[in-house]
């Protein structure tokens, strides 16, 4: 992190830190995450907090550091987020992160797999589509990743088919044959399923991870840089569970996170050029894109199919390759985000950087539990 | 009847009566299923019981394989999927849910807006029971 200020930061200077994590004491029974980090990096004795949100958990650090800044009470301020999740099960993976969903999701023994195949379900009946869109927001994510040196999946669906048919070559198996992508993503010997009608490839995988950015006043901004980049919008909101939610295929805290956002930005949907939004799982994509108003509602499927959300594309969505093939340690996600949008406004994101745009506006969303929590956070360059 | 509080311990003892029991707000009118201890709708806190009859139709739902360990202790996993989902009650409020009777192997053939009835069903006898609903074609 130090070395990808301009200017350089001395560590002294930095007043407070902002930490994100969902639950470490879960996956690896250690709790009480703020002082680690501060031990660890010589912040002792100044003061760290740790904030929750589930899998949106360090964006509600980001929105704490900018509060302290525009307050005036700090100048600098370090915000980040970590999750470490490999040390567990799968299954156990899917009951920590089960405890984000509500009391009466848990006990009726829905997972989150299950919960956004049962948004699935209501989707494909009220739009008339099916399981088959969903293959779009797979792949392009996969299109993305390989882009991306950070990623966890740094493959195309393509490479995963290749991959698949060498290793079947080697052991001397019967040779699979698939006419294309979607006909891959079709079987269920190599997508099986997870919770109808979210297979392998419609979820983001278990991950570890870390994330950070530095926060600073407006006023001192180029002391680090000549090129900053300026927070427009942020916004927060909370959401009903499933059974008391109006309406299962939009999340209100999304639409209530963008609208705080857009209010304070100026900005309006249009405004924002490109985005990261957190499809945990395919279908949580199209819901974002519709609830951000990127597209209207029903419409995300085909904006997708159409590939207007690619890279080269007029939206693109998920230039990082999104949750599904960069990985998801969720308490580091929502920081991981912002710092792509960051990346693409400062023109570093390499290969996947936005071809032949002037980026000045770009957003990302990020949602916790099964959309208990959700934050849009709009980034400029001036 | 009126003098439990409008939460969820109220709500399970109901349900251990085999009967399920949500909130009327008396100004507005608006339901809530499990009971909350206000209107949301107008944050009223004059309400009263009123008794479900169980009966909707499927709304939405899930047909899960990777099961958690809390219901792969009941047998659910890989060989024997399980189905939970959103049902739309008669009454208006909806509720999560296991679903019963419905091929939880094929869940490409289940048409959204089947018509399903709540039955309860009681976990082992102890100080542990609990009683959750099920629903079924």
């Amino acid at each position: 992190m130090l070395g990808s200020i301009d200017k350089g930061v001395d560590p002294k200077d930095i007043d407070a830190i902002y930490i994100g994590n969902f639950t470490n004491d879960f996956f690896v029974n250690q709790a009480h995450w703020g002082p680690i980090i501060s031990d660890l990096v010589g912040h002792v004795p100044k003061p760290v907090t740790r904030t929750e949100g589930a899998c949106a958990s360090s964006a509600l650090a980001f929105r704490e550091g900018v509060f302290a800044i525009a307050s005036g009470f700090y100048d600098i301020v370090l915000v980040g987020g970590l999750e470490q999740m490999s040390k567990r099960t799968t299954e156990e993976v899917a009951e920590g992160l089960g405890t984000a969903g509500s009391p009466y999701e848990v006990a009726a023994g829905f997972t989150f797999p299950g919960v956004f195949g049962t948004i699935a379900t209501s989707y494909f009946a009220k739009y008339g589509t099916n399981r088959e869109t969903l293959f779009n927001v797979t792949i392009k994510s996969h299109l993305n990743a390989p882009l991306n040196p950070k990623a966890q999946f740094p493959m195309t669906i393509r490479d995963f088919m290749n991959t698949r048919i060498e290793k079947c070559r080697q052991k001397g198996m019967p040779v699979p044959e698939w006419e294309d992508e979607k006909a891959f993503l079709r079987d269920v010997t190599v997508n099986p399923p997870i919770a109808w009608p979210m297979h392998l490839f419609d979820c983001c995988p278990i991950s570890d991870g870390a994330s950070c950015l530095l926060l600073v006043a407006e006023d001192i901004a180029k002391r680090f840089t000549d090129n900053p980049i300026y927070v427009a919008g942020i916004g927060q909101g909370s959401g009903y569970s499933l059974h008391a939610t109006k309406n299962i295929t939009s999340f209100e805290a999304t639409k209530y996170a963008a609208q705080e956002a857009y209010g304070m930005s100026g900005f309006t949907p249009n405004d924002i050029q490109f985005a990261e939004v957190h499809d945990c799982f395919s279908m949580a994509e199209l819901i974002h894109i519709e609830d951000l108003g990127f597209f209207k509602p029903g419409e995300g499927h085909k904006a997708t199919a159409e590939g207007l959300t690619r890279l080269d594309g007029p939206k693109p969505i998920n230039t990082s390759g999104g949750l599904k093939s960069k990985g998801h340690p969720v308490g580091a996600t929502g920081i991981a985000q912002i710092y792509e949008v960051w990346m693409q406004l400062r023109e570093k994101a390499g290969k996947r950087q936005i071809p032949n745009r002037n980026l000045r506006v770009g957003g990302a969303q990020n949602l916790g539990g099964t959309g208990g929590t959700c934050t849009f956070t709009i980034l400029e360059r001036r | 009847m009126n003098d439990r509080a409008f939460n969820d311990h109220s709500y399970e003892e109901f349900l251990k009566e085999k009967k399920i029991m949500g909130s009327k707000c008396k100004k507005c009118g608006a339901l809530a299923l499990p009971p909350r201890p206000l209107c949301v709708s107008c944050f009223n806190q004059d309400l009263e019981w009123v008794q479900f009859r169980g009966a909707g139709k499927l709304a939405a739902f899930t047909s899960i394989v990777i099961a958690p360990p809390s219901m792969a202790k009941e047998g659910f996993g890989k060989n024997n999927p399980y189905i939970v989902g959103v049902i739309e009650l008669e009454e208006g409020p909806k509720m999560v849910g296991r679903i019963a009777g419905l091929d939880a192997k094929k869940p490409a053939e289940i048409d959204l807006g089947v018509a399903l009835k709540a039955e309860f069903i009681y976990t082992d006898p102890g100080p542990d029971q609990k009683t959750y609903l099920v629903f079924r074609p």
